[in-house]
């Protein structure tokens, strides 16, 4: 008796609840590496204004190269160099490991801006004010520089969430990857490619919208 | 913990191989940004001049290139277009993808530097008795030029920085050709160094040659 066997079934309900739970992976590690990335790249931000010559020297080059390597390279040198060192790593920690680096070079660069972005006057006034340097830090520095750069550190955001599709190549089962998987089974490329495409779309244009709206209204 | 055993040798026989795969890199690059470039000011002309159907296009495009990721536009390109039978090699799907989605990033900077240029410019030039072509092309153009330089020359390192991910779509440039050799010699992680080495060293060359370029082209 003959049966033949088809490879390829054609998309269903299921594969929503598929597509969507990839979805959610690719919005955990991208909130999860935004999240530290941006505290550490405040602090890095921070050492580059304060630090001067020593932090120019040795953290500014370092936060360069992750900048001028490609991240697809950065994740797969990592994945790769975790295990030499004796580091047990799946991809999603290798993934969130260089994520978050990437995305402290990029905030170091908006959060040193940020406090340039407030006048020395207005740091010196604080100080004769009787506040600490911490406190002219958190009361005079962070709400103003921290609105002057606020829609930059947006499109870092979003450029990293964007990025984070890129973990695939670690074998990390993210949107794209899972859309991938789903058009090798279904072989219906443009449905399923335009469901994921709508997602990303859906998720970051009105936030950058937003963002837009916020600076233009905080630049009158 | 420590017993690895680097074998750098592969990689130094390959390594004529990877630089030609480099000047590939750059050539992609290069030629993805001459096509931006030009699509983009379509664009941004586009989006300031006109109104109706063709408004949207250009709007549309420019939302969907900067809120999606670019490996997405890189597989619709690739797999997306297959659906409706067009089958592009690897070098035109990454050309494709990467024209894409500079041209409506650049999109964006050229509207801020023609927004910037004062009107009374295109009128005093108008009124001179130059035609409308001859006023953008000699008058507002190179201002605009001047305005965008610095996001341009950004805009080409972002190009080259994500030609690397002609490597998920079977392009051998020299993301793709650092996989072909190091799948065939295990020595992931010596050829990813490597790799990471050839793409620092293109995007400094980059901004070295802009800087000396900016300074030849706008010393007035």
């Amino acid at each position: 008796m003959n049966q033949t066997i088809s490879f390829f079934s054609g998309f269903n309900v299921n594969d929503f609840w598929f597509l969507g739970e990839a979805a959610l992976r690719t919005l955990w590690i991208s909130a999860l590496s935004v999240t530290i990335g941006t505290v550490l790249g405040g602090f890095f931000g921070w050492m580059l204004y304060e630090g001067r010559l020593w932090a120019t020297l040795t953290l500014a080059p370092v936060l360069d190269i992750f900048r001028s390597v490609p991240l697809i390279i950065q994740l797969v040198l990592f994945y790769n160099f975790a295990p030499i060192v004796g580091l047990d790593l799946d991809p999603f920690g290798s993934g969130t490991v260089i994520l978050t680096i990437y995305t402290a070079a990029l905030v170091a660069n908006v959060a040193r801006g940020g406090i340039e972005a407030v006048g020395k006057p207005m740091r010196r006034a604080a100080r004769s004010l009787g506040m600490s340097y911490w406190q002219d830090m958190r009361y005079v520095v962070l709400p103003i520089g921290g609105r002057a750069v606020f829609p930059a550190w947006v499109g870092v955001a979003l450029g990293v969430m964007k990025d984070s599709a890129l973990v695939s190549v670690l074998g990390y089962v993210e949107l794209l990857k899972a859309s991938q998987i789903l058009i090798t089974r279904t072989q219906e490329p443009f449905l399923i490619l335009s469901i994921a495409g709508a997602f990303y779309f859906a998720l970051s244009f009105p936030i950058s919208r937003y963002a837009a709206q916020l600076e233009k209204r905080w630049a009158q | 913990m420590f017993d690895y055993n680097f074998h750098w040798r592969p990689v130094l026989k390959s390594l004529p191989d990877l630089l030609e795969a480099g000047l590939l890199t750059l050539q992609v690059a290069a030629l993805s940004m001459i096509i931006g470039i030009v699509i983009g000011l379509a664009l941004a002309l586009i989006r300031l001049k006109l109104k109706g159907p063709l408004y949207w296009l250009a709007t549309g495009w420019v939302e969907l290139a900067r809120n999606t990721p670019a490996l997405f536009q890189l597989f619709f390109f690739g797999f997306g277009l297959g659906a409706f039978g067009v089958h592009l090699s690897p070098f035109l799907i990454v050309l494709a993808g990467l024209s894409f989605n500079c041209a409506g990033y650049l999109a964006e900077n050229f509207r801020g530097g023609f927004q910037a240029v004062p009107d009374t410019q295109l009128r005093a030039a108008r009124s001179l008795g130059m035609t409308s072509w001859q006023a953008y092309t000699r008058i507002i153009i190179p201002q605009v030029f001047k305005i965008v330089y610095h996001p341009v020359t950004n805009q080409m390192v972002w190009a080259v920085l994500m030609s690397s991910l002609g490597m998920l779509v079977g392009f051998r440039e020299l993301s793709g050709e650092t996989q072909f050799f190091a799948s065939r010699t295990f020595r992931i992680f010596e050829y990813f160094a490597v790799t990471a080495i050839i793409y620092y060293v293109i995007v400094k060359i980059i901004l070295v040659a802009s800087r000396l370029l900016a300074m030849r082209l706008f010393r007035y």
